[in-house]
């Protein structure tokens, strides 16, 4: 069903995994939904997840090494954005086990709420990973504000 | 941010925004700061804060941690509401020795 949505405006990048280009990543995504005139609440409940999606790229799909990440966002009809957060990482064994709230691999100062914050901040998350492949995040929010076609 | 003492209290005043690439250096200072200091309550102080992931949330539970372990109280305040929402996700407003004002 989501497919079938016409989009109306789009953008890609691929930027370096690396942790100072996180506040760039959500500031990015934040810019093009600002187009839509988003309210101050959803503007932040998307840059969170796109936050969290893009520091999972770092932390844990590139393990903190060298890489890229992959950011695909539409606009699609009926004021919802879609953004797509790519890696070319280790991969998630498994994807239901992850995404339980407090589940991490990493321990430390890791809470383990990523994609409970994803979850609770967006209408839709889809992870798709294979392992030794990568991960692909997409969330969908909708926009209740009025977007320019 | 800026660290303050008083009769047994440290106050970090955390500013701008909180992910992975900016809580590492607030826990470096903040746990340099803690180790010197030796309070026995660390008052974490999110007034200023612009933005917050769940890096903030690993922050508060690294220092939940520690202030626990030295025998202390850890103290979250200035929280928005979404921020305070996220933070109990962790469910650490049930734990002993930490409160929310
Ligand atoms: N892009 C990714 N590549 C590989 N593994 C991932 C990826 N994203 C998440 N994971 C796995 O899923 C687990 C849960 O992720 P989640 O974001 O919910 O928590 P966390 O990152 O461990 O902690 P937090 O996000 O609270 O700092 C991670 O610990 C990791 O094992
Ligand atoms: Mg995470």
């Amino acid at each position: 069903m989501r497919n079938r949505k016409k989009t109306i405006n789009d953008f890609k990048m691929a930027i370096a995994a690396r942790s100072v280009n996180e506040s760039f990543c959500r500031a990015a995504v934040g810019a093009f939904a600002a187009l839509c005139d988003p309210t101050v609440e959803e503007l932040s409940d998307l840059k969170t997840a796109v936050s969290e999606a893009v520091t999972n790229c770092i932390v844990h799909g590139y393990r903190e090494k060298p890489g890229r990440i992959y950011i695909d966002a539409a606009l699609l009809e009926g004021n919802v954005l879609r953004v797509k957060i790519r890696d070319k990482g280790c991969g998630i064994e498994d994807v239901s086990r992850a995404m339980e709230p407090l589940f991490t691999t990493a321990g430390g100062e890791r809470s383990g709420l990523g994609f409970t914050v994803m979850e609770s901040f967006t209408d839709s998350l889809k992870v798709r990973s294979a392992p030794g492949k990568g991960t692909v995040v997409t969330l969908t929010k909708k926009i209740t504000g009025k977007c320019d076609g | 941010m800026t660290i303050t003492q008083e009769n047994g209290s440290m106050t970090a005043r955390l500013t701008g925004e909180i992910d992975h690439h900016t809580a590492a250096y607030l826990r470096h200072a903040i746990d340099a700061s803690f180790v010197r200091i030796r309070p026995d309550r660390l008052i974490l102080d999110f007034s200023g804060v612009t933005f917050m992931d769940s890096s903030g949330v690993g922050l508060a539970l690294g220092r939940y941690r520690q202030t626990r372990a030295a025998g202390g109280t850890l103290v979250l305040t200035g929280l928005s509401d979404r921020d305070r929402r996220m933070m109990q996700l962790s469910g650490m407003q049930n734990k002993e020795g930490i409160e929310f004002r």
